[in-house]
C-alpha cells in the first residue's frame, strides 16, 4: 500500500505550479477573467509545449498526472479550456483531434444537456444544446446526438455566450442548425469514463481551490490585528480555519482515490467517485465561505480575489450532479446490494 | 500510489482472516451487536490466543517481543478484526500509549522489563495524565513526586483513567520540580499499580457504565530508576505518548468506524430505510468513512516515510469522533419513540443507545476537539499561538 504520488509526478507538480506562478498570478487571471475572451488563447500553445495535452499513448500523461494538473491549475484558477478538453472531451476524440490538440491547435468540450436531431444521412445537426462549458474558448465542440457522438466546430454563428459567475469557467449554449458535424467512433463505454474522470478530475480541482482558499485564510489571520492582537489568536476565528484545514485533507483523500481508482479500473471507482466529487466540492465550497468570513469586509468586496474561487468551487459543486445527487447513488451502492461495499 | 496488498501482505491478510474464522467463536461476526458489559475474562483469553498467534505488537522491534513489521501489517490487523468485529487486546493503553513511550524514551532495561509482558496482556497499563484541576491543560498537573532517598514519592490524584481498575502498571506525569517553570517541572514515571498507597476508584460514565476511573496516590513509594527519560523532561516524553496516541490510533479509529458504519447499513435494512434523507444521510457516513480511511492510508505512507505521525492524526480523530456522534444520533433516529429503550426489548437491546451517549465521550477523550483545533490551526496551519 502506497498512497502517496511517485516522484515524477511530484516533480510534474513543482514544474506545473511554477509555470503558473511566473505565468497566472492573481492580476493576470482578474484581467482575464473581466475581459471579453475570458482567457489568452496564446497559452494553449504553452500547455501544449508543456505536454499537458499530449495524448500519446507511450509519452502521454495519464490520470494521475492529470489530477496533478487539475489541483494545481485551480489552484491558479487558470483560464484555460483545459478542464472542458482533457476531462470532458478526451476519451471521445478521434486520432485526428487528439493530434491536433497534443500540437496546441485545437481544444475541445462536450455538451450534453438538450437534444438535436441528425439529419442528411448523419452529416447534419440541428437543436440546442445549453450549459456548455468553456464553449467560446474551445476550437471544437462534441455533441451527444442519438446513438453517435459528433464533432462540431465551435463557430461564433453557432455560440451563444451565458454570462456566468465563474468568469473564469463560462457556459455558453450551442444553436445548430443544419451544422455540419463529423461522427466519431465512439465506444459505448466512452461516456462512462467521460464521468467517471471528469468527476475525479472535478474532485481534484476543488482540493486545489479548497488549498488557496486555506492559503489566504492563513495568510490574512496571521497578520490582520484587531483589538490590538492578531486575529488568528482569537479561537472563533482560528478553530474555523482548522476546520477548513480538516475539509481539506478529507476532500484530499478522497480525490486522490477517485483519480486512483479511476485510472486502475478499479471496482469501486464509481462510488469513489462519487464520494470523491460530493465531499471535496462541497468542502471546497465550505473552506471559501469560511475564508471569506475569516476576511470580514474585504473578503466580501469584488476587489478580492476569494469570490473567483468561491464561485469556481459552487460551479464544480454544481457539475454533474450537486452532493445529494452523488450521494443518492452511494446509498444505491450500499443499500441495496446485499453486502456489497460495507 | 497503489492501495493493492503487496504479496506478502495478501499472505498476511489471507493468514489472519483464516485464523480469525477458526478462533473467533461460532457465529460470532453475524451476531447482532448489543451493548454487553465488557467481559474480563474473555478479553483476557482472546489477549492470550492474539499474542500466542503471533499478532501483538507487529511493528515493535523484534527483540523486545514485537514483530518487526511494516505499519501496513498493523492497518492490516485492524481491518481485518473490525471487519469481523473482534475484541480488542486488553492492554489498549498499554500498545497504544505507554509501549511506544518506552520504545522512544526507555532504556534497554526498562524496554526488556515492560515490553513482552505488556504484549503478552500479563501486565495492563492504564494513564494518569489528567488531573481534576488540569485536562486539556497538562502542563498544569499538580501530582507531586519528591525524592526520598532512591525513592519517589508520590501524593496527589489522577482522574479519567481508563483500565486503572485493573491494570498492573501507570505510565504517570509528575511535578518534581515546583521550582521549574510549568512544563520544566514535570517527569514521567513508571508507577507500579499494587503500589501500597494506590487507591481506584470507578466513575460512572453518562451511559452508566464505569470504564474509567479515578487514581488517588498517597505517599506511594516508585523506585528512582522508574522513570522514562530524566527528571524535568517528563513534557516532551507525554508529547511522545500524545502522539502516538492520535497517530496510531487513527488507524483503530477507521477500524471502529467501518464496524459501526456497517452496523448502521444492517440496522437500516432492518428497519427499512426508504426515505431519501435517511439515505442521503446513511451515504454521508459511508463517505464519512472513506475519507477516515484514505486520510489514514494517507498518514500511514507519511509515518513509513519518516517513522513519526504525522499531523494529520489530528485531523482523523476530530473528524472520526463527529462522524460517529452523527453515525450513532441517525441510528437512533431509526428507530422512532423505541430509540428510548435502552435494554431487552430495545432494538438490539439497547446497542445503540450505549453507543450513541458513549460517542459524546469521543470529543473529549485523548484531545478534547477544542485542543486538537488549536494543533491543527498552530502546528499545522501556523497561525500565532492563541494562548
Amino acid at each position: 500500500m502506497d498512497f502517496a504520488f511517485s516522484e515524477e509526478q511530484e516533480l510534474l507538480r513543482s514544474s506545473v505550479r511554477e509555470y503558473l506562478r511566473d505565468r497566472y498570478g492573481d492580476e493576470r487571471v482578474v484581467a482575464l477573467a473581466e475581459s471579453d475572451a475570458g482567457w489568452d488563447p496564446s497559452t494553449w500553445k504553452e500547455l501544449a509545449d508543456m505536454g499537458w495535452l499530449d495524448a500519446d499513448p507511450s509519452s502521454g500523461l495519464g490520470l494521475l498526472e492529470h489530477a496533478v494538473i487539475a489541483e494545481e491549475s485551480a489552484y491558479a484558477l487558470l483560464p484555460a479550456p483545459w478542464f472542458s478538453t482533457v476531462a470532458l472531451a478526451w476519451p471521445l476524440l478521434d486520432d485526428a483531434l487528439r493530434d491536433a490538440i497534443g500540437a496546441g491547435d485545437r481544444s475541445a468540450t462536450l455538451a450534453t444537456h438538450g437534444s438535436v436531431d441528425v439529419s442528411d444521412g448523419g452529416g447534419s445537426l440541428s437543436g440546442v444544446l445549453t450549459l456548455v462549458p468553456d464553449l467560446t474558448s474551445v476550437t471544437d465542440v462534441l455533441v451527444v446526438a442519438g446513438d453517435g457522438v459528433y464533432a462540431v466546430e465551435a463557430t461564433p454563428d453557432v455560440v451563444v455566450p451565458r454570462s456566468t459567475m465563474d468568469r473564469t469557467r463560462r457556459l455558453g449554449e450551442l444553436r445548430l442548425d443544419r451544422t455540419p458535424g463529423r461522427r466519431l467512433d465512439v465506444d459505448a463505454s466512452a461516456l462512462a469514463d467521460v464521468r467517471r474522470r471528469s468527476l475525479a478530475l472535478a474532485s481534484c480541482e476543488a482540493v486545489g481551490v479548497a488549498q488557496r482558499a486555506l492559503d489566504l485564510a492563513a495568510a490574512y489571520t496571521k497578520t490582520r490585528e484587531q483589538f490590538g492582537r492578531v486575529i488568528g489568536t482569537y479561537q472563533a476565528v482560528s478553530h474555523r480555519v482548522a476546520d477548513i484545514f480538516v475539509v481539506l485533507q478529507l476532500g484530499r483523500s478522497l480525490a486522490y482515490w477517485a483519480a486512483w481508482a479511476v485510472s486502475e479500473g478499479d471496482p469501486q471507482a464509481d462510488v469513489a467517485v462519487s464520494a470523491a466529487k460530493a465531499a471535496a466540492t462541497e468542502g471546497a465550497v465550505l473552506a471559501c465561505e469560511y475564508a471569506i468570513q475569516a476576511h470580514g469586509g474585504i473578503g466580501f468586496t469584488y476587489e478580492h480575489i476569494l469570490h473567483r474561487y468561491y464561485k469556481r468551487a459552487q460551479w464544480l459543486e454544481a457539475f454533474e450532479g450537486y452532493g445529494r445527487e452523488h450521494r443518492a447513488a452511494v446509498a444505491a451502492a450500499i443499500l441495496d446490494t446485499e453486502g456489497a461495499l460495507a | 500510489m497503489d492501495f493493492r496488498d503487496t504479496p506478502d501482505e495478501a499472505e498476511f491478510r489471507a493468514r489472519l482472516r483464516q485464523w480469525l474464522a477458526d478462533t473467533l467463536p461460532a457465529g460470532w461476526a453475524q451476531r447482532t451487536p448489543s451493548p454487553g458489559r465488557w467481559d474480563e475474562a474473555f478479553t483476557r483469553e482472546w489477549t492470550r490466543k492474539l499474542y500466542d498467534a503471533g499478532y501483538v505488537g507487529l511493528t515493535w522491534p523484534k527483540e523486545y517481543g514485537g514483530g518487526g513489521a511494516p505499519h501496513t501489517y498493523q492497518g492490516i490487523y485492524l481491518e481485518e478484526t473490525a471487519r469481523v468485529g473482534a475484541p480488542d487486546h486488553i492492554g489498549v493503553i498499554g500498545l497504544g500509549m505507554a509501549g511506544p513511550t518506552i520504545i522512544a524514551w526507555g532504556t534497554d532495561e526498562q524496554k526488556k522489563r515492560y515490553l513482552p509482558p505488556l504484549l503478552a496482556g500479563e501486565e495492563v497499563w492504564c494513564q494518569g495524565f489528567s488531573e481534576p484541576g488540569s485536562g486539556s491543560d497538562l502542563a498544569g498537573a499538580r501530582t507531586r513526586a519528591e525524592l526520598d532517598g532512591d525513592e519517589w514519592v508520590v501524593n496527589g490524584q489522577k482522574v479519567w483513567s481508563s483500565y486503572a481498575h485493573i491494570a498492573d502498571w501507570c505510565i504517570l506525569v509528575v511535578r518534581t520540580d515546583p521550582s521549574a517553570s510549568k512544563h520544566a517541572g514535570l517527569s514521567y514515571l513508571l508507577v507500579d499499580m499494587h503500589a501500597p498507597g494506590v487507591e481506584v476508584r470507578p466513575l460512572r460514565q453518562i451511559t452508566g457504565d464505569p470504564e474509567f476511573n479515578e487514581v488517588f496516590f498517597t505517599d506511594v513509594r516508585v523506585p528512582r530508576d522508574s522513570m522514562l527519560g530524566q527528571p524535568g523532561e517528563g513534557w516532551n516524553v507525554a508529547m511522545t505518548t500524545l502522539l502516538h496516541e492520535r497517530g496510531t490510533l487513527g488507524f483503530a479509529l477507521t477500524a471502529a468506524l467501518e464496524r459501526q458504519v456497517f452496523n448502521l447499513i444492517r440496522l437500516a435494512r432492518e428497519v427499512g430505510a426508504d426515505d431519501p434523507v435517511v439515505r442521503d444521510q446513511i451515504a454521508q457516513q459511508w463517505i464519512d468513512l472513506q475519507a477516515l480511511r484514505f486520510t489514514n492510508y494517507r498518514s500511514l505512507t507519511a509515518l513509513q516515510k519518516t517513522g513519526v505521525p504525522g499531523p494529520e492524526g489530528s485531523v482523523a480523530k476530530l473528524h472520526w469522533s463527529e462522524t460517529n456522534q452523527r453515525l450513532t444520533k441517525l441510528a437512533l433516529s431509526l428507530q422512532g419513540l423505541a430509540s428510548q429503550l435502552d435494554a431487552d426489548g430495545g432494538v438490539w437491546d439497547g446497542y445503540w443507545q450505549y453507543q450513541q451517549l458513549r460517542s459524546r465521550g469521543n470529543t473529549i477523550e485523548a484531545g478534547t476537539s477544542e485542543v486538537l483545533r488549536n494543533i491543527i490551526a498552530e502546528r499545522v496551519v501556523g497561525l500565532p499561538r492563541s494562548r
